[in-house]
């Protein structure tokens, strides 16, 4: 029995979300402390990279999972000491990010062109195998990275406002010299956030070619970085609006592949136009909303208290 | 801090020492390159003296420096006019294939028009696939709705899959070659090439786009309203100008030039529309506006400079077996120690 489209585009969305879920995710919390990072799709690059690279040299998906993350969040720590500790342009720090990611995932994905690995290991519990349809489909049969998906965002949420950490974070974003002057550090906050932030970017690069196509290909992200930059914006920097806008994002790209596999009679190109003009319809429809939720210091430079 | 960001510091005090300070800048960030190149198992001098031994040591490799300066010029013009107005045109990759892709459409369309109808038309359809094309992030900049970085880098993504739907669908040739690409164009709409190289006559519309732009920044009543939005855009509408308009007219133009640029690199180079158009020129021209602070001179420096590193990249591709994405490992390195240097204020 064929899966129902409705059923196969749930199951993609969920697989092709989790990816998008851990970026946003990444992104909410550095941009809670003020910071845009418009590299995320670079740092996404090396996770997806160096994940791939470490799990074919070590025949182990774990190790891989585990340097993408370290990568992402070294690589964040990096655009950290441009933006904080440099007080360089956030703007053209990510995209020197940018750039860094392209090139970076190149040389180390080079060596590894056209590498098989068996990926992170998934399972699904004996008794949701036994609903209609779920065997026929990739529903409930997760990598621990999807599994875990929806209780990170929780946890974003809770560290973000629940904890005195957050509560610093979210301070810094909003006025870091108010942040200060409460006998915060904001550089040390900011440096936090970027490293976790970071962590979650590797992860989700990770997940792309560790579980969902299996291969490392340049440019592989092919701007979910960007996308999930404006889902971000999408659900007004709360981590659990989030969870709700993977789940859309991850739709429309499985609607098209869907759509793809069942040989609709629409050219493959046009399909794939979908996620990107989704993003910018999502952007436009939320437009005048998004100033009231944003961080109120997001983007601008902390010069010090002196 | 509003100014900071927008130009690199460097030039700040006169060409001749900001030269002087990109000599220091590049040689920290080749070295730099130098060590990854070596940890990567590669040799670093040896990638260097074959760029520069294929690029400015012989006339013919020289010419081909004159061939890739023809889009970076231009997408860095398409970079520097917006950033007049503060606005971040990170665009140029899509605009240069939307101008590709409709120069195509009218060469492809009206084939037998002779040349001195064709040639002017196809540019100008070049520059239009451009300028509508950045004109969408500029409308919804204009009626603040989306930010135009965000919304120019989406719509990178877009572009090329439009240009492969025509190339693999309705203009796809129809002379049996395996590579999906547009038929020949007719001799009438192909940009005339000098001295039996590849340099064309895009090279003199770059020239003459970086002239236009330098003479309606500096010298015009237009100029002085943009460069008056870029300050204080708050002040320039209570002083009357049309700031929602120039935002749109501004991207508009920016993104006209890129498209200028694709429309050189299917006219003056390939003779038909193809896949892989370009290997990031729009970013890079991106790197060059911003490196060169907007300034005319600086960008022909830096279009020249970038010419040579980017080349490097074909080295690195021929001669070390790596792929040429890695070169955008060396764009960083540079532009990491621009931003690094800028002393704290």
């Amino acid at each position: 029995m064929t899966t129902p489209l409705g059923l196969g585009v749930l199951a993609g969305a969920i697989l092709s979300g989790t990816s998008l879920l851990y970026a946003t995710l990444g992104e909410t919390i550095v941009e809670r402390a003020g910071i845009v990072n418009l590299g995320l799709e670079g740092i996404m690059l090396i996770g997806a990279s160096v994940g791939f690279a470490v799990t074919v040299a070590s025949g182990n998906a774990w190790l891989g999972l585990a340097a993408a993350g370290a990568a992402g969040g070294l690589a964040n720590l990096l655009f950290g000491w441009l933006v904080v500790a440099r007080r360089a342009n956030q703007l053209a720090s990510g995209l020197a990010m940018m750039f860094f990611g392209f090139g970076l995932s190149a040389l180390v994905g080079a060596p590894y062109v056209g590498a098989v690995i068996t990926g992170l290991p998934k399972w699904r519990p004996a008794w949701l195998a036994s609903l209609p349809w779920v065997p026929g489909s990739t529903l409930f049969n997760y990598d621990i990275l999807t599994w875990l998906a929806v209780p990170v965002a929780v946890l974003v949420w809770w560290a973000l406002f629940r904890t005195r950490w957050g509560l610093g974070v979210r301070a810094t974003g909003e006025s870091p010299a108010a942040a200060f002057a409460s006998g915060r550090n904001p550089a040390v906050l900011q440096f936090q956030a970027l490293a976790a932030g970071g962590v979650l970017g590797g992860l989700a690069g990770a997940h792309l070619s560790l579980s969902l196509t299996l291969t490392w290909a340049e440019y592989m992200t092919a701007g979910r970085g960007f996308i999930a930059i404006a889902l971000v914006i999408f659900s007004k920097w709360n981590p659990l609006r989030a969870i709700a806008g993977a789940l859309l994002f991850g739709g429309a790209e499985a609607l098209q592949l869907q759509l793809q596999a069942r040989g609709a009679d629409v050219s493959p190109f046009l399909l794939e136009m979908f996620p990107y003009l989704l993003t910018l319809l999502v952007l436009l429809a939320w437009g005048g909303a998004r100033r009231l939720a944003a961080p109120a210091s997001l983007g601008r430079t902390f010069y010090g208290s002196q | 801090m509003a100014d900071g960001g927008k130009r690199a510091a460097v030039w700040e005090a006169g060409p001749v020492r900001a030269a002087l300070r990109y000599g220091v800048i590049c040689a920290v960030a080749l070295g730099v390159f130098a060590a990854v190149l070596l940890l990567a198992g590669k040799d670093p001098l040896k990638a260097y003296g074959d760029t520069f031994s294929y690029t400015l040591a012989n006339a013919e490799g020289f010419s081909e420096l004159l061939v890739r300066m023809t889009p970076l010029l231009l997408t860095a013009v398409a970079v520097a006019l917006p950033a007049r107005l503060g606005l971040i045109n990170v665009g140029g990759e899509g605009q240069l294939y939307m101008g590709a892709w409709l120069a195509s459409a009218g060469a492809l369309l009206f084939p037998g028009l002779p040349a001195w109808m064709l040639l002017p038309l196809v540019a100008l359809l070049g520059f239009a696939g451009g300028a509508l094309w950045a004109a969408i992030p500029g409308v919804l900049r204009a009626a603040r709705l989306v930010n135009e970085t965000i919304a120019t880098l989406l719509l990178n993504y877009v572009a090329p899959l439009i240009v492969s739907y025509f190339i693999f669908g309705p203009w796809r040739a129809k002379e049996g070659s395996a590579y999906p690409q547009s038929s020949a164009f007719a001799e009438a709409a192909r940009l005339p090439s000098f001295f039996n190289t590849r340099v064309h006559a895009g090279l003199l519309i770059a020239l003459a786009a970086l002239m236009a732009y330098w003479l309606i920044m500096d010298k015009t009543r237009w100029g002085v309203d943009m460069r008056a939005i870029g300050g204080n855009p708050e002040a320039a509408k209570r002083l009357g100008i049309p700031v929602a308009a120039w935002i749109v007219i501004a991207l508009g133009i920016g993104g006209g030039f890129a498209g200028l640029a694709g429309m050189g690199e299917t006219m003056g180079i390939h003779g038909r529309l193809r896949e892989g158009l370009s290997p990031g020129y729009g970013f890079t021209g991106f790197l060059i506006a911003w490196l060169a602070g907007g300034r005319p001179l600086g960008i022909l420096f830096m279009a020249f400079l970038f010419a040579i590193i980017t080349s490097a990249g074909d080295t690195l591709q021929i001669t070390q077996g790596l792929p040429y994405a890695v070169i955008n490992i060396l764009l960083a390195l540079i532009l990491f120690t621009v931003l690094a240097r800028k002393a704290a204020k």
